[in-house]
C-alpha cells in the first residue's frame, strides 16, 4: 500500500514537472488524459467495483460540462467551475439511477443509454444549450492571483483536483462502503439475504460516479473553451468503457492508464490516418480477446504485482 | 408452552395452477430446534423462500414474535434477525473466507455506509468473523478465497455465513448436501454445539441428522403438513413411511 502511494507521488511530480520540460502540444495530452482519467475512474467505481456496467455514463459528463459552461459565464467561480456542475449532475445520477438499478445486466445497459440519449437530443435541439452548435467561449475560473488561461497554471490546477479525486475515490473503495459494493458486485442476492438493502447501496454508488463524472465534464468544457451536444452521445460513455476495460476493471490505476493509452493512441494513429477509430477498434479486440486484465491484469501477471 | 419465536398461519404460495405450499400453518418455539422433512417437491425450500422474503406469499401470515413479517424483502427480514444458508452454496467465491464472514457480520453493525473509513478498524464486525470461522472450523483458512475451499469447506462456509448476521432464528437448507458421511458427521457435531438461543429450522434428508439434531420434525407433502411430533413419533407415523416410500 505504501508502495503504490509512493508510486502514486512519483508520477504526480512527474506530470507537475512536465510542462517545464514539454511543448503545448504534449501538455495539453496529458491535461486530456487528467479528465479522462477521473471520467473513466468514475465509471470503474460503478463497473470494476459494484459491478454495474452503464452505458450511459456519458449524461453526467455533459450535465458537468452545460452546467459548468452556463454558471460560469455568469459567474466566473470555483463553486460554477467545480461545485455546481458536480452537484447537478450528482442530482441527475439519484434520478436516473432510482429507476435504472430496478434492472440489471442489459437492461441496465440500455436504460442508461436510453437515459443519456435524450439528454443528448434535447442538448442537440434547443437553443437555449446552443443546440448541435453547443457553447463557446466558456470562461476559465478566476482565481486570485492565478490566471488559468495560462497552461501552466491549468496544468497546475488540473493535477491538484485529479490528485485529490484519485485519492477521495481511492479511499472510497477500500472503505467498508467500498467491501460493500464488491460484495453486491459478486453475489447481490446473498448480500441481499445477510441484510443488506442493496439497491440503496447501488443507488449511492451511482450517485458518486455521477458526481465525478460531472466533474469530469466540467473540465473537459473549461480545457476546451466549448462544450456540444457530443458529450451526451454515446459515444462519450463508449470511450469510458474502453478506457476502464483497456486499463483493467476494479483498479483504479487501470482507468486512468486506459485513459493514457487510449488519449495516446488516439493521437499517434490520427497523425497517420483518417481510419484511427479503426486501429483502435482492433487494438481493442485484440485486448479483449487476450488481455482480459487489461493493463493493470498484464503488469501483476508480468511483475507479480499483488491486488 | 411458551409464545411461539415463528408461526406461519395458513401460509400459502402458488406457482400458476400449483400449490406449493397449501395453508402450512406451524409454530416454532424459542430455543426449538425443528427439522423439516419431506419428499422432493414438497415445498420445502419454497417455505424458507417465503419466510426470508425470497418469495411472496400468495396468502397466509408469518408472525416473528407476534409480528407479521410476510412479504418483507429480504433485507428486512434479516435485519428482524432471521437468516438462512442455501441448498447450493451461495458465496461470495472471489472474496477470501474471512471477508465472506465479515460482510455477513457487517450487515446489521453501524458503518456500512462510511464511505472513508477503514474495516480494520471496525473490530465488531471482524472479531464476529474470526469467532464464526472458528465455530465452523476455517480458522485455518480466513486468507483462502471461498471459491477454491474444497466442496466440503464451501458448505460449512454457506452455514457459518448465514451465522456470522448472529441471528435469533437460523433457516437451514440442507446443511449436508452432498457431503461425506466424515463430512456430515463433522457438520452435525458443528450444528449441534451451536447456542440454545439460536432456534434452528434445518430442512435435512439425512435421519441420522435429524435424529440426532431436531427437538421436533415437522413433515411436508405436496406443500401440505403431513404430520408433527418427535422423531420418534414422526418415524413410528406409517403415512410418512408411505410417503417416503411412494415418492421412491
Amino acid at each position: 500500500m505504501t508502495a503504490r502511494l509512493i508510486g502514486f507521488a512519483a508520477l504526480v511530480v512527474l506530470a507537475a514537472l512536465f510542462p517545464l520540460v514539454a511543448g503545448n502540444y504534449p501538455v495539453k495530452l496529458l491535461q486530456e488524459i487528467l479528465i479522462w482519467g477521473i471520467f473513466a475512474m468514475s465509471l470503474d467505481v460503478l463497473m470494476g467495483y459494484a459491478g454495474m456496467v452503464s452505458f450511459g455514463h456519458s449524461a453526467f459528463f455533459g450535465i458537468g460540462g452545460y452546467v459548468a459552461a452556463l454558471a460560469l459565464a455568469e459567474n466566473p467561480g470555483l463553486v460554477s467551475a467545480l461545485v455546481l456542475p458536480a452537484l447537478a449532475a450528482g442530482l441527475a445520477a439519484l434520478v436516473i439511477g432510482f429507476f435504472s438499478i430496478r434492472v440489471s445486466g442489459v437492461y441496465f445497459i440500455m436504460l442508461t443509454l436510453a437515459f443519456s440519449q435524450m439528454f443528448y437530443a434535447y442538448a442537440f435541439q434547443v437553443s437555449w444549450l446552443g443546440a448541435e452548435d453547443g457553447i463557446v467561449g466558456i470562461p476559465r475560473p478566476a482565481l486570485p492571483g492565478v490566471d488559468l488561461a495560462n497552461i501552466r497554471s491549468f496544468h497546475g490546477y488540473l493535477l491538484g483536483l485529479f490528485v485529490v479525486v484519485a485519492l477521495g475515490l481511492w479511499r472510497v473503495v477500500r472503505s467498508p462502503f467500498g467491501h460493500v459494493l464488491r460484495g453486491i458486485h459478486e453475489n447481490e442476492a446473498r448480500m441481499e439475504a445477510v441484510g443488506y438493502a442493496v439497491d440503496r447501496y447501488k443507488l449511492l454508488a451511482f450517485a458518486i460516479a455521477g458526481v465525478f463524472a460531472g466533474l469530469a465534464g466540467s473540465l473537459y468544457a473549461q480545457f476546451n473553451g466549448s462544450i456540444t451536444p457530443d458529450a451526451f452521445f454515446w459515444t462519450t460513455s463508449g470511450e469510458a468503457l474502453l478506457m476502464v476495460i483497456i486499463g483493467g476493471t476494479g483498479t483504479l490505476g487501470g482507468a486512468v492508464l486506459g485513459a493514457a493509452a487510449f488519449i495516446l493512441l488516439q493521437s499517434l494513429v490520427s497523425t497517420y490516418t483518417e481510419r484511427w477509430m479503426l486501429i483502435l477498434g482492433v487494438t481493442f479486440i485484440l485486448f479483449v480477446l487476450f488481455v482480459p486484465g487489461g493493463i493493470v491484469g498484464a503488469l501483476r501477471g508480468r511483475v507479480g504485482l499483488r491486488a | 408452552m411458551t409464545a411461539p419465536l415463528l408461526a406461519t398461519v395458513a401460509l400459502s404460495r402458488a406457482f400458476g395452477a400449483l400449490a406449493a405450499l397449501n395453508r402450512v400453518s406451524l409454530e416454532v418455539a424459542p430455543r426449538e430446534r425443528r427439522a423439516i422433512i419431506g419428499p422432493n417437491g414438497a415445498g420445502k425450500t419454497t417455505l424458507f423462500n417465503v419466510i426470508t422474503g425470497q418469495l411472496a406469499p400468495t396468502a397466509g401470515r408469518i408472525l416473528l414474535e407476534g409480528t407479521p413479517i410476510g412479504g418483507l424483502s429480504p433485507h428486512a427480514v434479516a435485519r428482524r434477525g432471521i437468516s438462512r444458508s442455501f441448498q447450493r452454496n451461495n458465496l461470495f467465491p472471489k472474496l477470501p473466507v474471512e471477508e465472506n464472514l465479515r460482510l455477513a457480520a457487517a450487515a446489521t453493525a453501524p458503518g456500512t455506509w462510511d464511505l472513508l473509513g477503514s474495516i480494520a478498524r471496525r473490530r465488531g464486525p471482524l472479531d464476529r468473523a474470526r469467532e464464526v470461522a472458528g465455530v465452523i472450523g476455517l480458522s485455518e483458512r480466513l486468507g483462502e478465497p471461498a471459491g477454491r475451499l474444497s466442496y466440503g469447506e464451501q458448505r460449512q462456509l454457506e452455514v457459518g455465513v448465514a451465522l456470522a448476521t448472529a441471528p435469533r432464528l437460523l433457516l437451514l437448507d440442507e446443511p449436508t448436501a452432498g457431503m461425506s458421511p466424515e463430512e456430515t458427521r463433522r457438520m452435525t457435531r458443528m450444528l449441534e454445539a451451536l447456542p440454545r438461543e439460536v432456534t434452528l429450522l434445518i430442512i435435512e434428508h439425512d435421519m441420522d441428522v435429524v435424529g440426532s439434531l431436531a427437538d421436533r420434525v415437522t413433515v411436508l407433502h405436496y406443500g401440505e403438513v403431513l404430520t408433527e411430533g418427535t422423531f420418534a413419533q414422526v418415524k413410528a407415523d406409517p403415512r410418512v413411511y408411505e410417503v417416503y416410500l411412494g415418492s421412491a
